[in-house]
């Protein structure tokens, strides 16, 4: 990556779009502290992420990030309602399992609170990795390719899904996709080409 | 954070995420805590039940009589209590006389262990719990026979008259020791001073017994071995009957090394548990990262969870334990006298420990690998894992193994031997299964598609491969070593003590009777006569400088220098006597003058090869340098001699000879006929001391097979460790098999035709490890006889190929009953 100068105000919706191997990923995985630079920083929510250790870098992400993946990520040994609680067990907070629960109703699967992964559709495994993103109220919610695993009505449910409960949270959006109706949706879109930005709109 | 852990415990336990940890551990810790438990309460029954051959828990023997301190202090201790006094004297009874070991003892004798009384000859037997009654004598099958008396007859016993009482046909006290040639008359000791044969400057042997329970009789031994004056002594055990002992000693290393092949395998399957356990989970881990959890909150998370894990499988592993313990109590309880004392808890504390230390060994190094896993992996498949199943990440494994290992066993030798054996296979193994790998991708390139797949397969991820095959041959050793190879070890050890053993001893034979001996013998259908030549001789000089009893601070050293040993000649070594220095007599030697000397004998008197012995026999004397140190087996019911010289050096001493047989089954009265035809000769009986031995042999045999079975139970464990370890991929990959368009049969072919490879390779690999492992114990470990076993070879690959292909059929079942897609999905 180079030359990537890049601001998101509270709220915002972004889409960062490019081909494969363009860096999206890499890119997103620099905005959440997972990856580090040769060089070059990153500010959230006015925190230098690279100034603080990994960590610190978790903590801030515990406060401020929820993640959506393209291959969901649930964890196998987990149902879904434990899979949403497992972020606010984590961090240690109270009521998991009801805040869990209620999240799980938003997203539509108030009925398969005690599913496991492998017995949801992919569809339904990817509103409860929704859940379990929105769960912790996070200020900026990263979403990478949510869609890539799903056929296209499916998908087009969960990104509906997605943007109702960003807006419903004041949550700021980026999403990184290679498909450029969903990235219609986002007000800003950042086109990426070899690792530079080639342009916004 | 505890209580997290437990929650992502139990959650990880109900998708079955945990099943072979869980088990390996319960394996582990149950095995352990068996064995322990068990081995605690046998070897507590075992020794009660050893402990007969004394009479007494505690056997004091004196030349002169016990003060009443150490008899107070039995009483004191809440002890039970019995005396004895043995001496040699001549009994009359009618015209005939003969010299008795006279034996006098107080109500209560034995302690431990029941004469057996008959009311006359040839007439069966019954156990009784009293001693002779006032004004009567017990005799011996010898006794009565050879002064020719019946129940109620009179005899004559110094001044005083009794009359014959009973025959005695057993004591358990009386051993094989030669100093009890004479036949048997006891008497009550408060009838023995009605003989006036006690007197100032007798030779009586003064025997003070006690029994109680353990702790008591430890301080009390302690206590008086602190007080022991001249000519007082202890006897224990280990110095009382050898071929006990090493019965006992034998029978505890086969339990032990029970115990250590449960450890060894379930730490092999927890090793792979762990491996898979956190091949799964370094996803989770991953996302728990992007969620914020830092990696020292999740390593710790993760180490209560183990720990939580470790708690759960210990406290099931040691119920388990006690479980099986009481049923081979049960099972045995028809088998050993008495009630079995009950079992200690230290068995939960090690069988605990074990589960404890075998998971953290393993476990916390990858679980220290999760912490590099990157966070991004999961926006990034190409970020990989960290390397796994570096040898250093086992190190701590396998150094909780060798502790362990080295703790179950009590000793370095046996110890090492189990570690080095199964760390010189996982080497061996290693090694062979890459390279087969390696073999089959150069030349394996022919054959059908599903066949060449197949064999592609193999060859794409050699390293999980060759882990898979290892684990598979350890599994296989571990069920062939505990099927097939016990049972040849079990046989070879029964084979120390065949059911033709020599069980009578022939003592005092002259050398012009050996002919009409043998002939004597032959006729009545003994088979075997081995006879040996004996002189008496005492050591009297080493190195030209005089010994004596001063010399040595050892009391069993005073007593044996004053007196004779028995000493042989022969130019052949005998069979059962193996040499740990020096070489058997050579040619030079046996021209010369040369002695061989047993090893126990050698250290208590400082003798080393090349130092020149001096015997004084029958007034003449005659030396010889040493040149080999020998080990006897006291298990061989044959004669022993700690000194065997040249035959040149001693043909001309006067001898007498030793001979040993096994008589013939039914013919009760061979001993009493021989007495008759060869009146000075002493006929020795240990046939009802042999079937003690062989009752004993056999009982711990059935016992150490029952424990046997944990072991086999972990050994089966790797073995579904071993195949549950690639199964993920080769769901993935039968999935995209037929995504690719592949037929249901070519994928079950595809699969067969890898685990077939993998199967042969592993169960070939199992075979051999068995067998050298068997070898080793029996040569190295137990002393015994190594046999070969054909049925090992056959079995091993069989069962590697019945297993791999059962699971090939069972796995891909597994992918091929769901759409592809899903199996995709899953594994993705």
């Amino acid at each position: 990556m180079q030359d990537i100068s890049l601001e998101v105000m509270p709220g915002e919706a972004v889409a960062i779009v490019g081909a494969s191997g363009s860096g999206k990923s890499t890119l997103l995985g620099l905005l959440a502290g997972l990856d580090t630079p040769n060089s070059g920083q990153v500010q959230l929510d006015g925190a230098d992420l690279f100034g603080l250790d990994e960590d610190g870098r978790a903590a801030l992400r515990a406060r401020l990030l929820g993640f959506v993946f393209q291959s969901f990520q649930l964890l196998p040994a987990l149902n879904a309602v434990e899979n949403v609680m497992l972020p606010l067990e984590l961090a240690g907070e109270a009521g998991a399992a009801d805040r869990a629960a209620k999240m799980l109703s938003r997203v539509g699967l108030g009925e398969r609170l005690r599913h496991y992964p492998k017995t949801l559709s992919g569809g339904e495994q990817q509103r409860v990795a929704l859940a379990r993103a929105f769960v912790t109220q996070p200020k900026l919610l990263l979403a990478d390719e949510p869609t890539g695993n799903l056929d296209a009505a499916t998908g087009a449910g969960v990104i509906e899904l997605m943007f109702e409960m960003n807006a419903e949270a004041h949550t700021t959006l980026v999403l990184v996709t290679h498909d450029e109706a969903i990235a219609g949706r986002c007000r800003r879109k950042i086109r990426l080409v070899a690792g530079r930005i080639d342009g916004e709109g | 954070m505890l209580r997290l852990a437990l929650r992502m415990l139990l959650r990880d336990a109900r998708a079955g995420e945990l099943r072979v940890l869980a088990l390996g551990l319960v394996l582990a810790v149950g095995g352990i805590a068996s064995v322990a438990f068990f081995a605690d309460r046998v070897r507590q029954a075992l020794t009660r039940e050893a402990h007969q051959v004394l009479g007494a828990d505690v056997l004091m023997t004196a030349d002169h009589a016990w003060t009443p301190e150490f008899r107070d202090e039995i009483a004191r201790r809440g002890l039970s209590r019995a005396e004895s006094m043995n001496f040699v004297s001549m009994a009359r009874a009618g015209n005939e006389t003969l010299l008795a070991a006279v034996k006098a003892v107080s109500p209560g004798y034995p302690l431990r262990g029941k004469l057996r009384i008959a009311p006359g000859l040839n007439v069966p037997d019954s156990d009784t719990d009293a001693v002779p009654p006032r004004g009567m004598v017990w005799l011996d099958e010898r006794m009565m026979a050879a002064l020719k008396v019946g129940q109620g007859d009179a005899i004559e016993v110094g001044r005083a008259r009794f009359r014959v009482g009973a025959v005695l046909t057993l004591e358990p006290d009386r051993g094989v020791s030669f100093m009890n040639f004479a036949p048997r008359l006891m008497v009550r000791l408060e009838d023995l001073p009605a003989t006036g044969l006690v007197q100032p400057g007798s030779r009586i042997n003064y025997q003070l017994l006690a029994a109680g329970e353990r702790e008591g009789i430890r301080q009390f031994e302690q206590w008086a071995r602190a007080r022991l004056g001249r000519g007082e002594r202890i006897d224990s055990l280990e110095n009382a009957r050898p071929e006990v002992r090493a019965g006992l000693d034998r029978a505890q290393s086969f339990l032990g090394l029970t115990a250590m092949l449960a450890v060894v395998l379930s730490a092999v399957a927890i090793a792979l548990g762990t491996r898979r356990y956190t091949q799964r989970h370094l996803d989770g881990y991953a996302v728990m990262r992007c969620m914020g959890a830092s990696q020292s909150q999740l390593f710790a998370l993760f180490t209560w969870e183990f720990l939580w894990l470790a708690l759960a499988a210990s406290f099931a592993g040691c119920v388990l334990g006690f479980g099986v313990q009481t049923l081979v109590a049960w099972w045995l309880a028809a088998l050993i006298p008495g009630t079995l004392p009950p079992p200690g808890l230290s068995p939960v504390w090690q069988g605990a420990a074990t589960g404890f230390v075998l998971l953290l060994g393993f476990a916390l190094p990858p679980l220290l690998q999760l912490k590099e896993v990157p966070a991004l992996r999961v926006i990034r498949r190409d970020v990989g894992p960290p390397r796994q199943g570096a040898l250093a990440v086992y190190i701590m494994g396998l150094a909780a193994v060798f502790g362990l290992l080295l703790w179950h066993a009590g000793e370095l030798n046996l110890a090492s031997y189990v570690f080095g054996g199964f760390a010189a296979a996982f080497g061996l193994f290693a090694a062979i299964a890459y390279g087969a790998l390696r073999l089959i991708g150069r030349f394996g390139r022919t054959g059908s598609v599903s066949w060449r797949y197949g064999l592609a397969n193999l060859l794409r991820r050699p390293h999980a491969n060759a882990v898979q095959i290892v684990a598979i041959a350890v599994g296989l050793t571990a069920i062939l070593l505990l099927t097939t190879i016990r049972g040849d070890l079990l046989d070879a050890w029964r084979e120390r003590l065949p059911p033709d053993a020599p069980d009578r001893f022939l003592v005092n034979i002259q050398p012009e009777q050996r002919q009409a001996l043998s002939e004597f013998l032959e006729r009545n259908g003994v088979e075997r006569l081995q006879a040996f030549p004996m002189v008496r001789a005492r050591l009297v000089a080493i190195n030209g400088k005089p010994v004596g009893a001063e010399d040595y601070s050892e009391e069993r050293a005073k007593r044996q220098i004053e007196r004779e040993f028995n000493v042989t000649y022969l130019s052949a070594l005998p069979a059962d006597n193996k040499l740990t220095e020096g070489a058997w007599f050579g040619a030079g030697d046996l021209a010369r003058g040369a002695v061989s000397i047993e090893h126990w004998i050698a250290e208590r008197f400082g003798i080393r090869i090349g130092d020149t012995l001096e015997f004084l026999s029958a007034g003449r004397s005659f030396s010889a340098p040493v040149t080999s140190v020998r080990t006897l087996d006291w298990g061989s019911m044959r004669p022993n001699f700690f000194f065997i010289t040249t035959p040149a050096l001693l043909e001309s001493f006067p001898a007498s000879y030793i001979a040993s047989f096994h008589a013939p089954a039914g013919d009760a009265l061979l001993t009493l006929r021989l007495s008759q035809a060869f009146p000075n000769l002493t006929v020795i009986d240990v046939s009802v001391i042999l079937r003690q031995l062989q009752f004993v042999m056999d009982q711990l045999i059935g016992a150490v097979q029952l424990v046997f079975l944990f072991a086999l139970g972990a050994g089966v464990l790797v073995l579904y460790a071993a195949l549950l370890a690639t199964q993920d991929e080769r769901t993935h990959e039968a999935a995209v098999m037929r995504a690719l368009g592949a037929s249901r049969a070519q994928v079950l072919a595809a699969q067969r035709a890898e685990f077939a490879v993998l199967g042969a390779i592993a169960g070939l690999l199992g075979s051999f490890g068995a067998t050298a492992i068997g070898w080793t114990l029996a040569t190295r470990v137990f002393q015994l006889d190594f046999i070969w076993d054909g049925w090992v070879w056959l079995a091993g690959p069989a069962l590697g190929l019945a297993c791999v292909v059962l699971n090939a059929w069972a796995g891909a079942r597994a992918a091929l009953g769901r759409p592809p897609i899903a199996a995709l999905r899953e594994a993705s």
